[in-house]
């Protein structure tokens, strides 16, 4: 890891000098190929709106550690946004509401009970932290628990790949071949869950959905195989998270917002290269 | 997740026993069967009493009016609902095996994005190999794929997304991936809906060819009477449960589908009967198509 700050710091920049923004770079380069990586999934899934609501549902994680007392509620958070993503799983399964109506319903339960319990007394701006994210924070310790956590969702990820991806392309034909769909779909919503609650005390609640959704659609739009599908997509995030960390440090703006905000350039751009 | 073609050993076809005769025995050969089948969804029954063998190399037609269970009774076999009853498959080697069978399902569309950088290789490699798609495609895959489609005439779409096929070009590679590995009955939901006359005509054709071939269970779906059956070993009428059941000329003169559909269209399914009967591979473009009267 050492060396890993060496390099940077040998870069000839003004921003390379400073030791969080080493430890952000760092960071940013961890989570957005990450990100682009389950991002890819997440669209052909149409699980969208489903990673939004998971992001939020991180609030009332964050809630329940502080009423716990727990210094650090990153716990709190994986066990409540896993409880969730399950019980999203379970209601789609059994509900015949339509997976947007329980979805949307969830994700207002999780927010309010999360404003009320943050709110009371009336503290929630210590909380703000968590709606905006602040990248340039994090610590080599958070780095390198982030790499653990990371590195055990992506072996999942990779290894259930196909079964996950031909789930995506339809459900019946899944069943048919005899892929376990329910408990595919429910380790799907539980990766995502984890993936977002990890990162979002530095991305930020508000932003965090675009950072997984943004990359893979633009590398959509000019993809004709998967192989150029998934590795578009970790290039144009880990691009954007480069840009937008060294921008915000400029700006003096929140490192989070500032990334999407490239990353949605590069879907822009996408769309003039979009494939016939 | 790949398993080996399946183990099973071609059996000759039905002796020549009356049709009513044949199937009142127990399976001869293999046969897929369904004891008192039966599915129910928030209390009320869609399909019930359904006792059904379907026989190895048997092309069966299941017709009957929309809403009569009979995309029910595929997601029940699928495992997709719950049935009550029983679903196996006997394989009658030198003793009676009974196994659920490996089923080979053909939907009735791929709501797929058009967009969707997915080729159809992709397909095959994301339902039979473990090595994630977008890592690259090993050679093994790739000549397994190759071989299978070859076998619908579709060997030329091997590296076309899914969002460029035609409806007739797709169905053709679900079926070849239905047929990987071979399964011990298939099931093809509706699987000409879209695809133009000529089209579908081949589509039978290849089906019935598949179904000698490989001595398959094939159970179809259509609405396309005349033509089904033209190509059908047997046809079905469902509504509930098993009303009809018998051979194309059985079952078309039989009181289920004057009943249902009208007098009109059972004669021009006996029509399209004689026609077989004279020329087995009738290779003219069949002129009525009830699809459209029907939905």
């Amino acid at each position: 890891m050492t060396f890993l700050y060496s390099i940077i710091a040998y870069l000839p920049f003004e921003w390379a000098q400073f030791a969080f923004m080493q430890n952000a770079l760092l960071a940013v380069l961890l989570i957005a190929p990450l990100f682009a990586l389950i991002g890819c999934l997440v669209i052909s899934n149409q699980m969208a709106f489903f990673s939004d609501a998971i992001g939020h549902a991180a609030l009332t994680g964050i809630a329940i550690g502080t009423l716990a007392g727990l210094a650090d509620p990153l716990w709190a958070m994986l066990a409540f946004a896993t409880v969730l993503a399950i019980l999203v799983s379970v209601l789609r399964r059994y509900s015949s509401a339509s997976t947007d109506t329980i979805i949307g319903l969830m994700m207002a339960f999780a927010v309010a009970l999360g404003v009320v319990l943050l709110s009371r007394g009336g503290g929630f701006a210590r909380y703000s932290r968590y709606l905006i994210g602040d990248l340039l924070t994090i610590t080599p310790f958070e780095i390198l628990r982030l790499v653990l956590l990371l590195a055990i969702v992506t072996g999942v990820w990779l290894t259930f790949f196909n079964p996950l991806f031909f789930t995506c392309l339809n459900r019946s034909l899944a069943k048919a071949r005899g892929f376990p769909v329910w408990r595919l779909e429910t380790l799907f919503a539980v990766i995502v869950a984890l993936v977002v609650t990890m990162t979002i005390s530095w991305v930020g609640l508000l932003v965090i959905n675009a950072l997984l959704i943004v990359p893979a659609a633009a590398s959509r739009n000019m993809a004709r195989t998967m192989t150029v599908y998934v590795l578009g997509a970790v290039v144009i995030s880990a691009l954007a998270g480069i840009l937008g960390l060294i921008t915000s440090f400029y700006w003096g703006t929140a490192t989070g917002a500032t990334i999407v905000l490239f990353a949605m350039g590069f879907f822009i751009l996408s769309l003039a290269f979009r494939r016939r | 997740m790949i398993s080996t073609l399946q183990q099973q050993t071609t059996i000759s076809g039905p002796s020549r026993l009356g049709e009513a005769l044949r199937r009142s025995l127990a399976c001869g050969g293999c046969c897929t069967r369904l004891v008192n089948f039966g599915v129910t969804l928030n209390r009320i029954s869609i399909l019930e009493h359904i006792n059904l063998h379907v026989h190895c190399g048997e092309l069966t037609v299941l017709l009957g009016p929309n809403g009569a269970g009979k995309t029910t009774l595929f997601r029940a076999m699928l495992g997709e609902l719950p049935y009550t009853g029983s679903l196996h498959f006997v394989h009658a080697g030198n003793e009676e095996r009974f196994i659920h069978p490996r089923i080979g399902y053909v939907p009735q569309k791929l709501d797929i994005d058009t967009l969707a950088p997915v080729t159809v290789l992709d397909l095959f490699a994301g339902a039979l190999v473990h090595r994630p798609v977008w890592l690259g495609h090993s050679n093994a895959i790739r000549a397994k794929a190759l071989d299978m489609l070859s076998v619908v005439n579709a060997h030329a779409l091997l590296d076309q997304r899914l969002g460029q096929l035609s409806c007739g070009q797709l169905q053709r590679v679900l079926l070849a991936l239905a047929l990987t590995p071979v399964p011990d009955i298939l099931l093809l939901d509706e699987p000409v809906s879209g695809v133009d006359p000529a089209g579908i005509d081949l589509f039978y054709r290849m089906v019935s060819e598949l179904r000698r071939t490989f001595d398959l269970s094939i159970l179809l779906v259509s609405h396309d009477i005349p033509t089904a059956a033209r190509f059908a070993d047997r046809m079905i009428f469902l509504n509930r449960t098993i009303l009809c059941d018998g051979s194309p000329r059985e079952v078309l003169a039989g009181p289920c589908i004057r009943q249902t559909f009208g007098i009109d269209l059972a004669a021009a399914g006996i029509q399209q009967l004689e026609n077989r009967s004279e020329h087995p591979l009738h290779h003219e473009v069949c002129a009525i198509r009830t699809t459209d009267s029907i939905e």
